[in-house]
């Protein structure tokens, strides 16, 4: 596709600017799924026996599955063999590359996505703070950033593909221990058929010395994404590390379903931010990815803490609960979260704080916007086990409505099996008033300033855990992902 | 120069303003006395824009411009105010972030530069000081948790940084003891000036003591039925609405 046409088609819909579609030759697995289809995909990675065995282990457990139906989600039934299930750029090598060996139409992808390849630059208004990247482009790494300035501290950070060849004892050692191959139907789907993301390891005592992030970009048509991340934070170590992913905008559904390990040892600290901006489907409910996500942290360690922070504004359906195994004494889960959906989107997310350890304890801090004809529903568990002495947890469930056609639902389950444990739940629900508005426009502010003005008030405990060089960026998300939402 | 020429406005399907006329001159200060369900917030939203207060007939002459058919915020932009009887919370969004939003906004639709952060900064501590509003409360959510002297003075702080034209002040006295009250007045009596008017709608006469008006006008039943000098204050004091409007009728 032309340069022009990808301008006609930015004009087109402004809402979503990272909509266009890039002219990327690309290899295929043949389309649809089964045993060649995964052996294709472990050759294609060059992958060791046991990781292949794995994935088939994965796939036969899978075909006797069913597609969970408990979430507050209408959608048709996905056709699995309609995709493909691996697609990756022709010019990529399939060994570690400096930036020069990139091809350039990729290069041109990542400058258009407004995301830095190139060490020496740095993401817009943000001086002189270093993010290290790994950018993800459909079932490939195209490229990460600062591998050997992180390197020197000992820090590894790499696409897990490249991981399984540098360091194949340390994935071996911890991949699948969190999210088990058994967990669920698409954690299963993505054991058996995962292809790219970032493995993360800093070593004991380390404080990582930048940001590391990885950002994920759908780009062939009719495939699939199956991100598979894996963070440890060794002993008394430091990470904060974001996650960012776009789609082109489709008229047809694309599948995403990401597998997320964190594995937190004694006095280590793991913070993973989300800025979830997957195509959500035009104002018709046309097109849009489904994302479907298991993500957990195992705070493995005594004094741990495990920390999700999420802006959802994209997807057509997010099946997602990033949750926290507080196993370790002492140990702290976190989860903040946005959540927004307008026109046709459906939402249903939330967290899991499952306390094992003594003494362990949990925030919940959840924001959900319903705009358009949207269902936003927050589906969450505590859970205290007997032995947790000292357990406790806070949850914060605020809904936000723009407009009567939208929907927001809270879902809390609690089970505790001690009866010392203390859980406090608040819940509100509210609405934008024509008050609120109106005080707004008569101080010069326009109705969707005005709107994302707002909304971003309601959202602020959330957006003040993002790290400071995404706050901005997100802020502004808040506000074009409900650009149209009120009259 | 505010014109209002035999102005009707429909509130929710019922006229409330039944052609209310009134001129207030750069410089002056008007005040509209009138009992309760009058019209006095009818006639404010109105002149803001508020959408649902339509005007059936007559116009709104601002500096020789009908402003009828504009937006809210295109009103603001050309200089027009409301200091609102009940000033509305904004969890979340602290004063300073709304103060900001609110300047650059306007800049934006007169085609302005907007202001630099540290000249805006030192903008807004100078009037914040005059009003005795602290740095904490710039920092604090939007009239969230504020008392009433507190939401008061906030509507002065913006009124002073917006720099209006034309200040309407919807019952600035409301939910306010002697001392705010002499704040607040002090706070407006500053903002007089030779290119600013201001419409200062009140119940009570009490304000008018503070805030002193070149001329009284008496809304009643949706109109302008009498106006006069600051003595006209007093009489409604000592006889009330009912004797004053009757002996007007
Ligand atoms: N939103 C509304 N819906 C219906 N009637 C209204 C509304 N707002 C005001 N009114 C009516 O309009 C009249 C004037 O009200 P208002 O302008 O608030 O009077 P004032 O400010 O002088 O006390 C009253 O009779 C009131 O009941
Ligand atoms: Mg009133």
């Amino acid at each position: 596709m032309s340069e022009e046409t990808d301008t006609l088609q930015d004009l087109a819909d402004q809402k979503y600017k990272y909509g266009f579609v890039s002219e990327i030759e690309s290899d295929f697995a043949p389309k649809g799924l089964n045993e060649d289809v995964i052996r294709f995909i472990s050759a294609k990675k060059d992958e060791p026996d046991w990781l292949l065995q794995y994935r088939l282990d994965a796939y036969r457990r899978w075909l006797t599955l069913e597609e969970p139906t408990w979430a507050k989600l209408d959608y048709p039934k996905i056709d699995f063999q309609d995709a493909y299930y691996y697609a990756a750029p022709k010019s990529d090598s399939d060994k570690p590359k400096s930036i020069d060996d990139v091809d350039p139409e990729l290069l041109r992808v990542y400058e258009k996505l407004g995301i830095p390849l190139h060490e020496q630059e740095v993401l817009a208004g943000v001086e002189q703070r270093k993010v290290a990247v790994d950018a993800v482009f459909d079932s490939v790494s195209v490229v990460t950033t600062f591998k050997e300035e992180l390197g020197k501290v000992g820090v590894i950070f790499c696409p897990i593909s490249e991981a399984l060849k540098t360091h194949p004892e340390l994935v071996k050692q911890y991949l699948g221990t969190v999210v088990p191959a058994s967990d669920n139907f698409y954690a299963t789907l993505n054991a058996a058929v995962f292809s790219e993301g970032s493995f993360v390891y800093i070593p004991p005592g380390v404080r990582c010395p930048m940001e590391l992030s990885t950002y994920f970009r759908i780009n062939a048509a009719k495939s699939g994404q199956f991100e598979r991340t894996l963070i440890i934070a060794d002993k008394g170590s430091y990470v904060s590390y974001l996650e960012g992913c776009t789609a082109p905008q489709r008229d047809e559904n694309q599948l995403h379903a990401a597998v997320v390990e964190l594995i937190a040892m004694e006095d280590a600290e793991i913070k993973y931010s989300t800025v979830q901006n997957w195509y959500p489907g035009d104002e018709n409910g046309k097109g849009g990815i489904y994302n479907f996500v298991t993500k957990r942290g195992d705070c493995r360690g005594d004094r741990s803490k495990i920390s999700w922070t999420q802006v959802e504004t994209g997807s057509a359906i997010t099946w997602k609960y990033p949750s926290c195994v507080l196993r370790g004494d002492n140990s702290v889960g976190e989860f903040y979260s946005i959540a927004i959906a307008n026109n046709y989107q459906q939402a249903d997310t939330g967290t899991k704080m499952l306390h094992l350890g003594k003494n362990t304890s949990s925030r919940i801090i959840s924001k959900g916007i319903s705009a358009g004809k949207a269902q936003n529903t927050y589906r969450g568990l505590v859970s205290i086990h007997a032995k947790a002495d000292g357990a406790r947890n806070f949850t914060q469930c605020d809904s936000l409505l723009l407009g009567d056609q939208c929907g927001a639902h809270t879902v809390p389950y609690i089970q505790s099996r001690n009866p010392k444990a203390i859980l406090e739940h608040e819940a509100t629900t509210s609405k934008i008033s024509d008050d609120q508005l109106f005080y707004c426009l008569s101080r010069g502010i326009p109705t969707e300033e005005a709107v994302a003005l707002i909304v971003n008030g309601f959202c602020r405990e959330v957006l003040q855990q993002l790290p400071m060089e995404f706050a901005v960026e997100a802020q502004k998300l808040v506000g074009i992902s409900l650009e149209g939402s009120v009259g | 120069m505010l014109e209002i020429k035999d102005l009707h406005v429909n509130v929710f399907g019922k006229e409330i303003l039944k052609g209310l006329s009134l001129t207030v001159p750069p410089g002056e200060v008007h005040a509209i006395m009138g009992p309760n369900g009058a019209g006095k917030s009818t006639t404010s939203y109105t002149l803001a824009g508020r959408a649902g207060y339509e005007v059936t007939g007559g116009e709104i002459d601002f500096y020789g411009e009908d402003v009828t058919a504009l937006s809210p915020e295109e009103r603001a932009a050309k200089g027009i105010f409301l200091a609102f009887q009940y000033p509305m919370e904004i969890p979340g969004v602290s004063t300073m972030n709304f103060l900001k939003t609110a300047m650059n906004a306007q800049a934006k639709l007169r085609n302005e530069p907007e202001l630099d952060a540290a000249q805006f900064l030192r903008t807004v501590r100078a009037a914040a000081k005059e009003l005795n509003i602290s740095e904490d409360m710039l920092k604090r959510p939007l009239n969230v948790g504020f008392s009433g002297g507190e939401k008061k003075r906030n509507e002065t702080l913006q009124m002073a940084l917006l720099k209006p034209k034309l200040a309407i002040l919807d019952e600035m006295d409301s939910g306010l003891d002697i001392d705010a009250l002499k704040l607040v007045a002090e706070g407006v009596n500053k903002l007089r000036a030779p290119d600013r008017s201001f419409l200062v709608i009140t119940h009570y006469q009490r304000l008018l003591d503070y805030i002193v008006p070149d001329v009284i006008h008496i809304l009643a039943g949706g109109k302008i039925v009498m106006s006069g000098d600051k003595s006209l204050a007093l009489q409604l004091e000592e006889n009330g609405y009912d004797a004053v409007i009757n002996k007007a009728a």
